[in-house]
């Protein structure tokens, strides 16, 4: 499995790259900066570009054909029984390629004590991503339906190998793939985005990959909607299916009411009410997200 | 009577074929450009339906003070300055607002030229065209132009980039 995931990000990373190589060899000038604001998206929990629980087609980074960009950014998810930190960067390559880091840490406060792992148990996990646009243009293709289109892998690790197996996860590493396309409708301000992933991870990864109840990967939709209220603003809604595979704890759907504010062509503010559902058996997870992402 | 003859066979000669107007004199304060045939689909976008979004653009006045703006802007906006740098201004100016004014369904003929051949020897790239989409979102701003409305401009104008930018 681990082979595989490696092929994934070496085959993303290479194509293109390839392909750039052979057509600007003698003189590779490249540029930074040129995008519209919020057109390379925010951060997601896991570290792609895209909103705030769900990766969008479009690259990270300020970069256009021409360049090279990238974005970091910093998230806390306040939630009644746990905090959620993730903090990464990115990269994005010439509008094509996006490669990321995300450090996630869920903090499980005092239920850490209740479960018996102790008071601010924390589940840590490494999240590596690799995404590929492979089709259409979100913004200027305005005169037809289709979108942009990317594919995109991540390769996760998670820290707390022993808990994650006491609690019925089958392994502390996993990989998922996903296709996701993202159109925007300037005639009405909208923006439109759906996501497939091949996932078997259990929150996200937190709580390990695969379990006693499902090991398989399974095919999961993700969807966000977006009405672009200026330049700088964007609100919308995000709602995002997950694997259900551990049977101690029933696993819920995400959702999520958000907004984003580009501050500059630098600075994006993210803030959303999220409903993460029951998490290891504690029930009714809403709370504050805010996040704070910073690119060139 | 013999000049006239050769001027009206030569124009059907040249104009004719391509079932376009022939080429009108040039208006006062503009350089003259090689012949080209005159359509509106050279505007490179067909009107909007209805009249409320060239209502919402304030008319021929708000479009009027838009473009202005906008030619004012590409002058200053030190990311444009140098692909505009030699551009007639008078007839730039002319052609926008009769190029906006035919998209927005304002009854206007674009007398200007195809925007692929317009724009072909200024190798303007991505950044470049986002700039001036920029300096358009302020000039449509300024004049209180409601974002909902100046999207839908944008997404008439947006597919031709694929005209415009040839770097
Ligand atoms: C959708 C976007 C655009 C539209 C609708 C548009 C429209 C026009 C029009 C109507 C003309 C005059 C045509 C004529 O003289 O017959 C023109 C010329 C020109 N445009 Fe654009 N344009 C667009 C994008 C751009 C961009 C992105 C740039 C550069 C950053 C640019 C630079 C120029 C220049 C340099 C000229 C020539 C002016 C001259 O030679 O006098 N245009 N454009």
């Amino acid at each position: 499995m681990s082979r595989l995931g490696v092929a994934c990000f070496a085959l993303a990373m290479w194509t293109p790259l390839a392909a750039y190589a052979q057509e600007d060899s003698p003189a590779i000038d490249v540029e930074t900066g040129g995008k519209l604001k919020l057109t390379r998206g925010v951060s997601t929990v896991e570290g792609q570009g895209g909103g705030g629980l769900t990766p969008w087609a479009l690259i990270t980074g300020n970069e256009t054909d021409r360049g090279v960009g990238g974005t970091a950014h910093v998230t806390g998810v306040e939630l009644p029984d746990y905090s959620l930190l993730s903090y990464g960067a990115a990269l994005g390559l010439f509008d094509r390629v996006e490669l990321s880091y995300t450090r996630q840490e869920f903090d499980t406060r005092d239920v850490g004590a209740a479960l018996g792992l102790g008071r601010g148990f924390t589940f840590g996990q490494d999240i590596w991503g690799a995404k590929l646009r492979v089709a259409g243009d979100a913004i200027y293709d305005q005169d037809t339906w289709l979108p942009q289109v990317a594919i995109g892998a991540n390769w996760k690790k998670n820290d707390q190998g022993a808990v994650v197996s006491a609690v019925g996860g089958r392994d502390d590493e996993g990989w998922e793939t996903y296709a996701t396309a993202t159109k925007i409708l300037l005639d009405s301000s909208l923006l439109l985005n759906g996501t497939l992933r091949w996932t078997n991870a259990n929150q996200t990864g937190l709580l390990g990959y695969g379990g006693n109840l499902n090991d398989d990967h399974e095919l999961m939709g993700e969807f966000s909607a977006g009405w672009l209220l200026s330049p700088d603003i964007v609100v919308g809604a995000e709602y995002r299916m997950k694997p259900d595979n551990l049977a101690i704890a029933r696993e819920d759907d995400w959702v999520d009411i958000y907004a984003a504010w580009a501050i500059n062509h630098h600075l994006t503010l993210t803030g959303a009410y999220v409903d993460l559902g029951s998490i290891a058996t504690f029930d009714d997870q809403r709370g504050v997200y805010l996040s704070l992402q910073a690119g060139f | 009577m013999r000049m006239a003859l050769v001027c009206t066979l030569s124009a059907i000669i040249f104009v004719a074929p391509a079932f376009g107007q022939p080429m009108p004199p040039v208006p006062p304060g503009e350089e003259t450009v090689d012949a080209y045939t005159i359509s509106d689909a050279n505007a490179g976008a067909t009107p909007v339906d209805g009249q409320d979004l060239f209502a919402a653009f304030h008319g021929h006045e708000g479009i009027s003070r838009i473009v202005d703006g906008l030619v004012e802007q590409v002058q200053k906006d030190s990311r444009l300055t140098e692909i505009f740098k030699a551009s007639d201004f008078v007839r730039l100016r002319r052609t926008l607002k009769e190029q906006f004014c035919h998209i927005l369904n304002g009854g206007c003929s674009y007398t200007g030229r195809d925007m692929k051949s317009v724009h072909a020897d200024h190798g303007i790239t991505t950044a470049e065209f986002n700039a001036l989409v920029e300096v358009l979102q302020a000039a449509m701003t300024r004049e209180g132009i409601v974002f909902s409305a100046q999207n839908r401009l944008l997404a008439k104008l947006a597919p031709m980039k694929r005209d415009a930018v040839t770097r």
